[in-house]
């Protein structure tokens, strides 16, 4: 009696759901609406994920800790520190500014301040010393830097003390802080956004077992005439499919006027961050996650429903 | 040849709706099975069709027990059952022709064969001119028969009709016996479930009586006694 192939069977269910998600008009265009949201809560999560990394790495770039030496320090001594801190795990950079350079920026930074300048030149010999600007990979490990610093008690070779003041304990409590907020703000950020999303999902899914619900007697008349169980659900996630697609499609194409319209804001808010840029270079990893979302929670939701109502 | 031998059913709050159901019917034949509404005559095709097991007793088809089968060969059992029903049970969301159609897909027929059966069996029941219309744009007398074209497509050995004629006017009603008994003329052994005398007495073949889901009356050309 099994005469189709598989291509015939696939073509049939194709058909049928094809069939089924036209004909259920009302009921589809529903369940592509809620869709559509639910897509658009995990678009907008990835959105404000890239944002969030962006001020966060920005906040982690102005935090950073400079060691000042006194200006008898000899630079082979600073530059054997340097190093010895470049070597430590937390550590992701170390600039060395010798005297000289010091200066220079000195000057720079007061090239219209005429009496400050004159001062100066009054003086015998350079009054700066050298330092080193130290970043680490985290804010909170900028503590564990300065300890060692402070620890290490660091000698010339003649036995001098060669550092004069680590700027850290003067910052301590705005790093503190700051490393605080950059984490609590993380957290809470990744908290909302998968909470959001695991809401969303709930109520697509519940959408879509409410429109297989409303097949139930359906189903029971399939198995009555004899349809093996994966001849029935066949259809209904390929409506599922047809439904995570076509809102995935819709929320892409809603994305354009309403990230335009934000790419400004965005722009003038965190500088040089545009997110209409953003989605343009990342246009197609978007795509695929929001389309690929749809396409799975369609399927899924759809399966559990109609394995719900097959009763053998 | 279908055999029942000693079915019970009982349910959870101790309702009896069978209770040891003997009686054998041999292949061609025609069998009506009355009694007021309660008297178990649903619960009995429902055990035939496997979509509810017995309590007590067992069920024979062909020899074989058919609450011993697994999901996938009690589908086997069903293409070899037509059933029709009271409200019909047709797709809502299918036409008249994707409706027979299924039938035939679900028990793995061609495409051609589909093509070619179903305008077929749609000239049997005279619905040919409805081939393309939903069930909602049918009366109820031309769903029965949908739901008739629908059973017999598969060409199998038992149809199974539960109150058929229960939602019909007379002269649908009249229109939907003949058709059984042709169907039955034809070699289909046929099972018939209702509660109408016109029905039972216009037929004029074995009738088994129903009360309190025990069988109390089995003519072979009986008439509606109750």
């Amino acid at each position: 009696m099994e005469k189709t192939s598989f291509k015939t069977k696939l073509k049939r269910i194709v058909k049928a759901g094809f069939f089924s998600f036209w004909r259920s008009g009302y009921v589809s265009f529903s369940s592509v609406m809620v869709m559509v949201i639910t897509l658009s809560v995990i678009g907008s999560v990835f959105f404000i994920g890239a944002i969030l990394n962006l001020t966060m790495d920005e906040l982690r770039d102005k935090v950073d800790v400079n060691v000042y030496f006194v200006t008898t320090a000899e630079e082979e001594d600073i530059l054997a520190l340097k190093t010895k801190i470049e070597a430590l795990p937390e550590v992701k950079f170390v600039g060395y500014t010798s005297r000289e350079q010091a200066l220079e920026n000195f000057k720079i930074q007061h090239e219209n301040d005429q009496i400050t300048l004159q001062a100066l030149e009054e003086l015998d010999d350079n009054p700066l010393g050298a330092s080193l600007n130290i970043r680490a990979n985290e804010p909170s490990q900028y503590e564990g830097i300065a300890n060692f610093l402070n620890e290490e008690n660091i000698l010339s070779k003649e036995g001098h003390k060669i550092i004069d003041k680590i700027n850290y304990f003067q910052n301590r409590v705005a790093i503190d802080k700051l490393s605080r907020i950059i984490y609590s703000a993380d957290r809470l950020g990744l908290i909302i956004s998968l909470a959001l999303v695991i809401v969303s999902i709930i109520i697509t899914s519940n959408t879509v077992r409410l429109t297989i619900y409303i097949s139930r007697e359906e189903i029971s008349v399939m198995q009555l005439v004899g349809a093996s169980k994966n001849y029935i659900k066949g259809p209904f996630m390929f409506t599922g499919s047809l439904v995570g697609l076509l809102s995935g499609i819709i929320t892409t194409i809603l994305f354009f006027p309403i990230l335009y319209w934000l790419g400004n804001i965005t722009q003038n808010f965190f500088i040089g961050f545009n997110i209409f840029d953003y989605y343009l270079s990342n246009f197609f990893q978007i795509v695929f996650i929001i389309i690929g979302s749809g396409i799975a929670i369609g399927v899924v939701s759809s399966l559990l429903a109609v394995r719900k109502y097959l009763k053998l | 040849m279908i055999i029942f031998d000693n079915v019970s059913k009982k349910y959870n709050n101790d309702y009896i709706a069978l209770e040891k159901v003997s009686f054998a019917v041999n292949p061609n034949e025609f069998v009506s099975i009355v009694g007021p509404s309660g008297a178990g005559k649903t619960t009995l095709l429902r055990m035939l069709l496997a979509e509810d097991k017995p309590t007590e007793g067992k069920v024979f088809l062909h020899d074989t027990d058919i609450h011993t089968l697994s999901s996938k060969d009690i589908n086997f059992v069903r293409r070899k059952i037509g059933a029709v029903f009271q409200d019909f049970r047709l797709l809502p969301n299918k036409n008249v022709y994707e409706n027979i159609a299924f039938a035939m897909e679900a028990a793995g027929r061609s495409d051609e064969e589909i093509e070619s059966d179903v305008p077929h069996v749609l000239e049997l029941v005279d619905l040919t001119p409805k081939i393309w219309n939903f069930p909602r744009e049918l009366s109820g007398g031309e769903k029965q028969r949908v739901a008739i074209a629908r059973a017999i497509v598969n060409q199998p050995d038992i149809i199974i009709a539960d109150e058929p004629t229960g939602n019909l006017d007379p002269v649908n009603t009249y229109d939907i016996v003949q058709i059984f008994k042709k169907i039955n003329d034809l070699g289909t052994t046929v099972i018939l479930t209702t509660h109408n005398k016109g029905v039972i007495d216009s037929i004029g073949r074995r009738v088994i009586t129903m009360q309190d889901g025990k069988i109390i009356r089995d003519d072979k050309t009986g008439k509606y006694i109750l």
